[in-house]
C-alpha cells in the first residue's frame, strides 16, 4: 500500500477548513497562517504528483479505491491521468496564490478561508475522481460554497444577484448532467459508477446520440459555453478577488474537464455526432466573447468576458476531436487558469487601492504598482497568444486541430486574436500608464511581499511553459492518447 | 573554443537576453553602470557576428552553423537555427545597429533599466527571425519583436501631440502610433499565422527546407479543402496563402498602401527606437519575401510579379512625394524609408517575374543582379536610415522642434553636424561613391530588362528622391539663419563626441561599401545563386 497521496491532497483543504473553524473569529492571524500552510502543503503534494506521473507509462496513476456504497456500485476512487495531473497542479497553484493575495481580507477571515477551502477540496476531488458519482459529489461541493463566498464577501452592488444567478445556472447544469449520468448507469447494466469500467460499456450509438448533449452541455455550463456563459462574467465581477481567481482559474476548467471526461470519453460516438454543434457554439464564444470584452469599461468585466472567449478555445479544442486540438485544449486549461488567476489578482489589487474598476477613472498605476503592471502585461501577452508565452503553446495546436476539421472555422476564430490584442493592450495602457487621476494620487499603497511572490510565481509559470513547452505537453499527450483510443484511435 | 564554434548562433542570439539579466540585477539609480553594461555586452554579439562572417564559407551551399534542438515535438517544431549569406548579412546589420542604438540612448534617464531591457529583448527577437530555419520559430521571433517596440514607442516616445482614436476619443499621439504599429503588424500576420498553421497541419513539419520541397511540389489540382460541396484545389489555396504571406511582409516592409503605420510609429518613437525600426525591423519584411515568399511560391510570385512591381513602384513614387510634402523632419525621413524599401521590393518582383525555371542566361543574370541589389539595398538602407533618424534625433534634442520651417541656416552654427548630415543624406540620395548608389543601380539594372515600364517609372521616382533630400538639407542647413538658434538660451550646440561615435561606424561602412562593395556582394551573390537557381 503506497502513500495515498491523492486522497491526502483532496482532503487537506477540507481538513484545514475544519481546523480553521475551530479558531475563535478574532484569531485572524492564526487562521491565515493555517490557510497558508495548508495551501502550501497541497501545492507541494500536487507538484509531487505532477512530477512523479510516469509519462512513459501513461494511463491512470496513483490509483486508490475505497468502498463507499458497494450495493450501488459507488466507491471512492481516485487517480490522475495526463489530462488531470496538470489541473491538480493548477488547483494547487491557484489555491496558494489565492490565499497569499487574500491575506488582507479582514471581514470574517475565518469563514472566508473556511468556505474557500471546502471549495478547494471539491475542485481537487473532481479532478482526481474516477467514479462518476463521486465526481458529481465533489462537483456540488465545489459549487455550493461559491454561493456563500460571493453573497457574503462579494461586491456589494451585484453580489446577491450574481450569487443566485451563478448557483442556479450551475445547479441546473449539473442536474441535467446528472440525469445523463444516471442514464449511463442504468443503460450499462454494470451496476457501477466506476468510469474506468463505464469507458468500456459500449453504449449503443442511439443512446449516445441522445444523451451526449445532456451530459456535455450540463457540464459545459460551468465551462462557460455559449449561450450558457451568462452567469460567468457576473459571477467573476461580484466575487471577491481570491474567489474570482478560483472561479475563473479553476472552476471553469472543472466544467470543461468534466465535459471531456464524462461527455466525450464515456460517450465518444455521441461526441462525434454532435461535435459540429459544439464547434459552432465554441466559435461564438471565441469571437463574440472577445468583442464583448473589448467594449467593457469595467476592468473586471473585461477579464470576465475574456475568460468566456478563452474557454471557448478549450471547448473548441475538445470539439475538434483531434490529437492536436485535444492537446491544445489540455494545455489551454492550465495556461488560461494561471493567466486568469493572475488577471483577477491584479484587478483585485488595483481595486483594493483605487476603489474603482472603471477604466476611464484609472491610470498611471505602474509607478506605485510596478510588479502588478508587469504581471498584467505578461498576462496580456499570454491572452493574445503571443509566442514565447503559454497561451501560444496552447492555442497553436488548437488551431492545428481546427484546420484538420474545418478550415473556415480556423479563419473565423483567428479574428479573436487581433480583437483580444487590441483590447488587452488598451486596458493595460489605460490602467497602468498615462497620468494618474488626481484623486488617486497618494492613495495607492505598494503591494505587499506575499502579493509580489504570488504574482511572480504565476508569471514564471506562464513564461516557463511558453519557452519550454515540454514542461507540460508530454503529460497532456498521454492523456490525449487515451481519449483518442476511446474515440476509436482516430485523430 | 569548440563549444563556441558549434553554438555560435545561439550565443549571438541569446547574449542580449543574458545582458538583459545582468542589467536587471544592477541598481536602477546607477544610470551610468546600466548604460555602459548594456552597451558593452551588446558589443559581444557584434564581435561574434564578425567572427561568424569570417568563418562563413560563402562558396558552400546550404545553411551553415546549424543547430537543432527539441522545442515542441508534439507539433513537430524544433528549435532550428542556421545562416546563409542572406541571413548572415542581416545578422551583421542587426548586431551592428543595436550597440549604436544603445549608444544613442545614453541621454535617456527615465526608467532607463526597463528601456535597456526592452532594447536587448528586441535584439534577440530580430536576430531570431533571421536565424530561424523552422517556420514556427520564425513566427515566434517575428511576433516577439513587436512587444518591446510597442512599449518603447508608447513609453519613451515623444510626449507631444494628440490623435483621435475613434469617434472623438483622443489619445496621446505615441499611444495611437504604438497601437497602430502593433495592430497593423499583428493583424497583418494573422494570415501568415493561419497559413503557417495550415502548412503545419498538412505536412506535419515546420522545417523550412522540407517545406520548400513539399509545398512547392504539391500538384495544382490537388483537392485540399472542402466546404460543403465546394472544393478548394491546391492552386487556389496556394494563391490565397501567397497573398497572406505577401500582406504580412508587405505591412512590415512597408509597401504602399500598407505603409500608413510607419510615419506615425517613426515620428513618435524615441530616436534609438526609430533607428532600429528603420534599420532592422523593416528588413524583417523584406527578408520574409526572400526567405519565404519566393521559395514557397515560385509559381504564384511569378504570376503576380507585375502586381508586386506595381506596389513597389507606387511605394517609390508616393514615398518620394509624401516625403517631399512633409513639414516635419522626422516624417520626411520616415517616408523616405517607404521610398527606399520600394526598391527592395522592385528587385524582388523582378526576380519573381524571371522565376526559377528559365534557362535564358541573360534573364538569369538580370534576376541575380536584381536580387543582389535588393539585399544590398536592405543592408544599405539599414545604415543610412539609422543614421538619418539619429541625426534628426540629435537636432531635435537640441531644438525641441522637428518642424522644418523652424530651422534654417544652421550650417555655420554646427559645421560638423552639417557635414555629417549632408554625407548621410547623399548616401540616401544615391550619390555614386556611397553605398546607396550601388544597390539602387543594381536593382534598376536587374529589373530593367524584366519589368521595363515599372523600372522606368521607378527611376522617375529616383528624381524625387533627390528633391526631397535636398529640400531637407536646404531647410535645415541653408537659407536665412533663424536667429533663435544663434544666441541666448536656445543657442545650438555642436554634435557631441558620443554622437559622432554613433555616426562614425555607419559613415565608414557607407563609404566602404560605396567604394568597394565586393566584400559584401560576394557573400550575397553566392547566397542568391544558391537560393534561387
Amino acid at each position: 500500500m503506497h502513500f495515498p497521496i491523492l486522497s491526502v491532497i483532496v482532503f487537506t483543504p477540507i481538513t484545514a477548513s475544519l481546523l480553521i473553524f475551530l479558531y475563535k473569529p478574532e484569531q485572524k492571524k492564526a487562521v491565515r497562517i493555517t490557510a497558508l500552510a495548508a495551501a502550501a502543503f497541497a501545492l507541494t503534494l500536487s507538484t509531487i504528483v505532477y512530477a512523479l506521473y510516469r509519462r512513459d507509462v501513461g494511463g491512470y496513476q496513483f490509483l486508490e479505491e475505497y468502498r463507499w456504497m458497494p450495493f450501488l456500485g459507488i466507491s471512492l476512487k481516485f487517480g490522475v491521468d495526463g489530462m488531470s495531473a496538470p489541473l491538480v497542479l493548477l488547483t494547487g497553484v491557484v489555491m496558494l496564490t489565492g490565499v497569499m493575495i487574500s491575506w488582507g481580507v479582514d471581514d470574517r477571515p475565518r469563514e472566508f478561508f473556511g468556505f474557500l477551502f471546502i471549495l478547494a477540496s471539491g475542485v481537487f476531488g473532481v479532478f482526481a475522481s474516477l467514479d462518476l458519482f463521486m465526481l458529481f459529489f465533489f462537483y456540488e461541493i465545489a459549487v455550493f460554497p461559491m454561493y456563500l463566498l460571493i453573497s457574503i464577501w462579494g461586491w456589494i452592488k451585484t453580489r446577491e444577484y450574481a450569487a443566485m444567478k451563478l448557483t442556479l445556472y450551475l445547479f441546473i447544469g449539473s442536474v441535467i448532467a446528472l440525469v445523463g449520468a444516471l442514464a449511463m448507469y442504468w443503460q450499462s447494466g454494470m451496476h457501477t459508477f466506476d468510469m474506468l469500467q463505464l469507458e468500456h460499456a459500449n453504449f449503443s450509438p442511439g443512446f449516445q446520440r441522445l444523451w451526449f448533449p445532456f451530459v456535455f452541455l450540463g457540464f459545459a455550463v460551468l465551462g462557460g459555453l455559449f449561450p450558457f456563459h451568462n452567469w460567468s462574467p457576473d459571477g467573476h465581477v461580484a466575487a471577491p478577488t481570491a474567489v474570482s481567481m478560483f472561479h475563473a482559474g479553476v472552476l471553469m476548467k472543472l466544467g470543461a474537464f468534466a465535459a471531456l471526461r464524462v461527455g466525450i470519453m464515456l460517450l465518444p460516438e455521441g461526441a462525434r455526432d454532435w461535435h459540429w454543434w459544439v464547434m459552432g457554439l465554441a466559435l461564438v464564444n471565441i469571437v463574440y466573447g472577445a468583442f464583448i470584452a473589448s467594449v467593457q469599461t469595467d476592468f473586471k468585466y473585461v477579464i470576465g468576458f475574456s475568460s468566456v472567449s478563452h474557454m471557448g478555445l478549450v471547448m473548441m479544442g475538445f470539439a475538434t476531436l483531434t490529437r492536436e486540438g485535444l492537446l491544445g485544449a489540455g494545455v489551454q486549461m492550465f495556461s488560461h487558469g494561471i493567466m486568469t488567476a493572475l488577471f483577477f489578482a491584479a484587478v483585485g489589487m488595483v481595486y483594493d487601492r483605487a476603489h474603482t474598476r472603471d477604466i476611464p477613472k484609472l491610470g498611471g498605476m505602474v509607478k506605485p504598482l510596478p510588479v502588478v503592471a508587469v504581471g498584467m502585461i505578461i498576462g496580456s501577452l499570454v491572452s493574445m497568444g503571443m509566442p514565447g508565452f503559454s497561451g501560444f503553446v496552447a492555442e497553436f495546436p488548437i488551431f492545428l486541430g481546427i484546420w484538420k476539421t474545418q478550415w473556415l472555422v480556423a479563419v473565423i476564430a483567428a479574428i479573436s486574436i487581433v480583437v483580444t490584442a487590441s483590447y488587452v493592450l488598451l486596458v493595460v495602457r489605460r490602467v497602468f500608464f498615462g497620468t494618474m487621476p488626481a484623486e488617486l494620487e497618494g492613495h495607492i499603497r505598494p503591494t505587499g511581499r506575499l502579493d509580489t511572490i504570488a504574482l511572480v510565481l504565476l508569471c514564471a509559470l506562464m513564461v516557463g511553459l511558453g519557452l519550454v513547452p515540454s514542461l507540460m505537453v508530454p503529460w497532456v499527450q498521454t492523456g490525449v492518447q487515451h481519449v483518442l483510443t476511446l474515440l476509436g484511435g482516430a485523430g | 573554443m569548440d563549444f563556441m564554434t558549434h553554438h555560435l548562433l545561439s550565443l549571438i542570439l541569446f547574449l542580449p537576453v543574458l545582458a538583459a539579466l545582468v542589467v536587471f540585477c544592477l541598481p536602477s539609480e546607477n544610470l551610468k553602470a546600466i548604460r555602459w553594461t548594456a552597451f558593452a555586452i551588446s558589443l559581444v554579439p557584434l564581435a561574434l557576428s564578425i567572427i561568424l562572417w569570417m568563418q562563413f564559407k560563402s562558396a558552400q551551399p546550404g545553411f551553415q552553423f546549424t543547430e537543432q534542438y527539441d522545442w515542441y515535438p508534439a507539433i513537430h517544431s524544433s528549435f532550428h537555427l542556421g545562416v546563409d549569406g542572406l541571413s548572415l548579412t542581416m545578422v551583421l546589420l542587426t548586431t551592428l545597429l543595436t550597440p549604436l542604438a544603445l549608444l544613442a540612448s545614453f541621454n535617456i534617464s527615465d526608467r532607463l533599466k526597463a528601456y535597456m531591457l526592452l532594447f536587448l529583448f528586441l535584439e534577440t527577437g530580430m536576430l531570431g527571425v533571421f536565424m530561424a530555419l523552422d517556420l514556427l520559430i520564425f513566427f515566434v521571433f517575428w511576433e516577439i519583436g513587436l512587444v518591446p517596440m510597442y512599449f518603447l514607442i508608447n513609453q519613451w516616445g515623444s510626449e507631444k501631440g494628440e490623435r483621435e482614436l475613434w469617434k472623438g476619443v483622443k489619445v496621446q499621439a505615441r499611444n495611437y502610433a504604438s497601437l497602430k504599429f502593433i495592430l497593423y503588424t499583428m493583424g497583418g500576420s494573422l494570415g501568415l499565422l493561419l497559413a503557417i498553421q495550415m502548412l503545419g497541419m498538412l505536412f506535419r513539419t515546420f522545417d523550412l527546407q522540407t517545406l520548400y520541397l513539399k509545398w512547392a511540389a504539391l500538384p495544382a489540382g490537388f483537392p485540399m479543402f472542402h466546404f460543403f460541396s465546394a472544393v478548394l484545389t491546391a492552386a487556389t489555396v496556394k494563391t490565397i496563402a501567397f497573398w497572406a504571406f505577401v500582406v504580412a511582409f508587405a505591412i512590415k516592409v512597408p509597401v504602399w498602401p500598407f505603409h500608413t503605420w510607419l510615419p506615425d510609429a517613426h515620428t513618435e518613437a524615441p530616436t534609438a527606437g526609430s533607428m532600429i525600426l528603420a534599420g532592422v525591423l523593416l528588413k524583417l519584411g523584406a527578408y520574409g519575401f526572400l526567405r519565404l515568399v519566393l521559395p514557397f511560391y515560385p509559381v504564384e510570385s511569378q504570376h503576380f510579379a507585375g502586381a508586386l512591381a506595381f506596389l513597389a513602384v507606387m511605394s517609390i513614387i508616393f514615398g518620394a512625394f509624401a516625403s517631399y510634402g512633409q513639414k516635419d523632419f522626422k516624417r520626411l525621413v520616415a517616408y523616405s524609408s517607404v521610398n527606399h524599401m520600394g526598391f527592395v521590393l522592385l528587385g524582388i518582383a523582378a526576380a519573381a517575374r524571371v522565376g526559377i525555371s528559365t534557362t535564358d542566361a541573360a534573364l538569369n543574370l538580370s534576376k541575380n543582379i536584381a536580387l543582389n541589389g535588393a539585399v544590398l539595398q536592405m543592408f544599405n538602407h539599414g545604415l543610412s536610415a539609422a543614421g538619418m533618424f539619429f541625426l534628426v534625433g540629435v537636432i531635435y534634442e537640441r531644438t525641441h522642434t522637428r518642424n522644418l520651417d523652424d530651422y534654417g541656416g544652421l550650417f555655420p552654427l554646427v559645421p560638423i553636424y552639417g557635414g555629417i548630415l549632408i554625407f548621410t543624406s547623399m548616401a540616401s540620395l544615391g550619390l555614386p561613391g556611397l553605398n546607396g548608389f550601388i544597390s539602387e543601380f543594381l536593382v534598376v539594372r536587374g529589373a530593367w530588362p524584366v519589368l521595363t515600364v515599372y523600372t522606368a517609372i521607378a527611376m522617375l521616382g529616383l528624381l524625387f528622391t533627390g528633391a526631397y533630400i535636398l529640400k531637407g538639407i536646404k531647410q535645415v542647413l541653408h537659407g536665412p539663419l533663424n536667429e533663435k538658434w544663434a544666441h541666448g538660451e536656445h543657442k545650438l550646440t555642436e554634435i557631441s563626441q558620443r554622437e559622432i561615435a554613433v555616426m562614425a561606424p555607419l559613415m565608414a561602412l557607407i563609404l566602404v561599401i560605396g567604394v568597394y562593395p565586393a566584400w559584401i556582394l560576394d557573400v550575397i551573390n553566392k547566397a542568391m545563386i544558391m537560393l534561387f537557381h
